[in-house]
């Protein structure tokens, strides 16, 4: 039997985090940043409970309102209220009658008439959660913005690094692929240089533009010469629905150049990780077999993501603001 | 659940110095004893954060006394509480650290105060979603009356007669880098 205890460290952080919404990870402190981190940490044991399910937001209601197509993020999302005892009301674009015309703020404004606590949205248009945000009394939580953020993809990122590595401060981080439509890349450059870790951006010119160096990161197109030194390798999705031919090369070319094949991985340390916020293009950004080996941790982000979730809800919806 | 390093203010009274925690704590740990004969089946568990340290004393104690490690742990309340929507900024969520089965074991549950009762009640709560233990004990360094919820602890270090609007604050030096003391101040 373990008499092992942590000693709690006395609590002066009693106001680090007092947002209602989560609309991006550029404003966040570090100590807001390390909360929700800590926060999902304890969060991540209600999963091994007999009774995966806590009360804290029970008679509270969520919209998943998901303009643009997803079902990772909103299953996500929807776990995550279920296990916080929120009831959740899931919409879509076909669903909602943004197809009908009317426009978004006036969706919002019906769907906190029907007493909606919390809304996820997701939507192509960049700034589109802070409008809400800034006019609904319901917390609202960006779940990808256009190629604005997407701030929980970049906190359960930063979680799986801190849970696997021990910290994030020095790690160095390597992202790779379409970075100039991404918003999971955005978020992720926020959230890891605000804690202290290096990161570079690889992929061909026209997807990683110097501009980002503005940024605090590096920004290479040769990506043989910086495997050796990551510690975690982040391979963006190729987003076919967003390309255009301009900036694209073929996949083929693509994947040769810019792809996690095997002979790629040779060049990693051994204890480097291997991440990729789905859905993976198997054979395009990453070799099959590197997908499913030990040093991936694609589907630790997965349950991290849930634990990650929980805690923004938590955080956002679990006090008042008035 | 608001732990401030601060010394106690001119005026306010001393209820308990260092040496009578420690007595108190002492007696404790010999009722625990005492009340619990197969002792290798109790686990200590605080209630954050001043909780925690309680358990942790107490199970050092335990092991003085009656040579057997007692398992000490903590318990996450703020999941459980019924009044997040009562303040501005939500409560520190905590790990909480169990013994793996809890069946057929007892859980001490140790706190620094006892007021209205419902955050033990929330701490009952969160045990029973890991499991079910044979009994459940309630051990708090302080007793200020004052219940919203039928609770009673089976443990007190002292009871004190309080007003609703005094404020009784527990330091530990484990914790709060002041030398251990709880005294009663009155809200202005």
């Amino acid at each position: 039997m373990s008499t092992q205890v942590t000693t709690p460290t006395p609590d002066l952080r009693a106001d680090v985090w007092s947002r209602k919404d989560l609309t991006a990870i550029e404003p966040l402190s570090v100590g807001e940043l390390t909360t929700l981190l800590d926060t999902a940490a304890a969060f991540k044991t209600v999963g091994t409970r007999e009774i995966k399910k806590v009360p804290a937001l029970r008679g509270q209601t969520m919209v998943n309102f998901f303009v643009e197509p997803s079902t990772r993020t909103r299953v996500s999302f929807e776990l995550a209220a279920h296990r916080l005892s929120a009831d959740v009301i899931n919409m879509s674009a076909s669903s909602s009658s943004l197809t009908k015309g009317e426009t978004l703020k006036d969706t919002a404004l019906n769907l906190q008439a029907l007493h909606a606590d919390i809304i996820v949205l997701r939507h192509s248009s960049a700034g589109a959660a802070q409008f809400l945000a800034e006019r609904l009394q319901a917390s609202v939580i960006n779940a990808g913005d256009g190629a604005h953020e997407h701030p929980t993809q970049a906190l359960l990122d930063t979680f799986t690094i801190r849970e696997k590595l021990g910290r994030i401060a020095g790690i160095h981080v390597v992202i790779i692929g379409d970075i100039r439509f991404s918003r999971v890349a955005r978020s992720n450059i926020q959230a890891l240089t605000k804690l202290g870790a290096r990161v570079t951006l690889v992929g061909p010119p026209t997807l990683v533009p110097r501009e980002f160096e503005h940024l605090g990161v590096a920004v290479t197109h040769d990506l043989d010469a910086v495997l050796p030194d990551a510690d975690v390798v982040n391979l963006l999705r190729i987003q076919h629905e967003r390309q255009r031919k301009e900036y694209f090369p073929s996949l083929g070319e693509y994947t040769a150049l810019f792809g996690l094949t095997k002979a790629r991985a040779e060049k990693l340390k051994a204890e480097a990780l291997i991440m990729h916020p789905g859905p993976i293009n198997r054979g395009v950004e990453i070799d099959s077999d590197l997908a499913d080996s030990g040093r991936s941790v694609i589907l630790d982000q997965v349950t991290n993501g849930l634990a990650v979730r929980m805690a923004v809800l938590f955080l956002c919806a679990g006090a008042r603001h008035d | 659940m608001n732990p401030n390093p601060t010394p106690p203010a001119p005026g306010a009274s001393v209820i308990l110095d260092a040496a009578a925690i420690e007595r108190a704590l002492r007696r404790i740990a010999h009722e625990i004893i005492e009340r619990n004969p197969d002792l290798a089946k109790v686990a200590l568990i605080g209630i954050p954060s001043r909780g925690v340290e309680i358990a942790r004393r107490l199970a050092a104690l335990i092991g003085q006394f009656s040579a057997v490690q007692v398992f000490a742990g903590v318990v996450d309340v703020a999941m459980h509480r019924d009044d997040l929507h009562r303040h501005r900024v939500p409560p520190r969520v905590e790990r909480t650290i169990l013994p793996a089965d809890l069946d057929g074991k007892t859980i001490v549950l140790t706190d620094d105060v006892l007021f209205s009762g419902r955050t033990c009640r929330a701490a009952m709560d969160s045990i029973s979603s890991f499991g079910r233990p044979a009994r459940i004990q309630y051990a708090v360094l302080v007793d200020r009356g004052h219940r919203e919820l039928p609770i009673r602890a089976d443990y007190v270090g002292k009871n004190v007669p309080t007003a609703l609007h005094e404020r009784v604050h527990v330091r530990f030096a484990a914790t709060d880098e002041i030398e251990d003391s709880v005294w009663m101040s009155r809200t202005p």
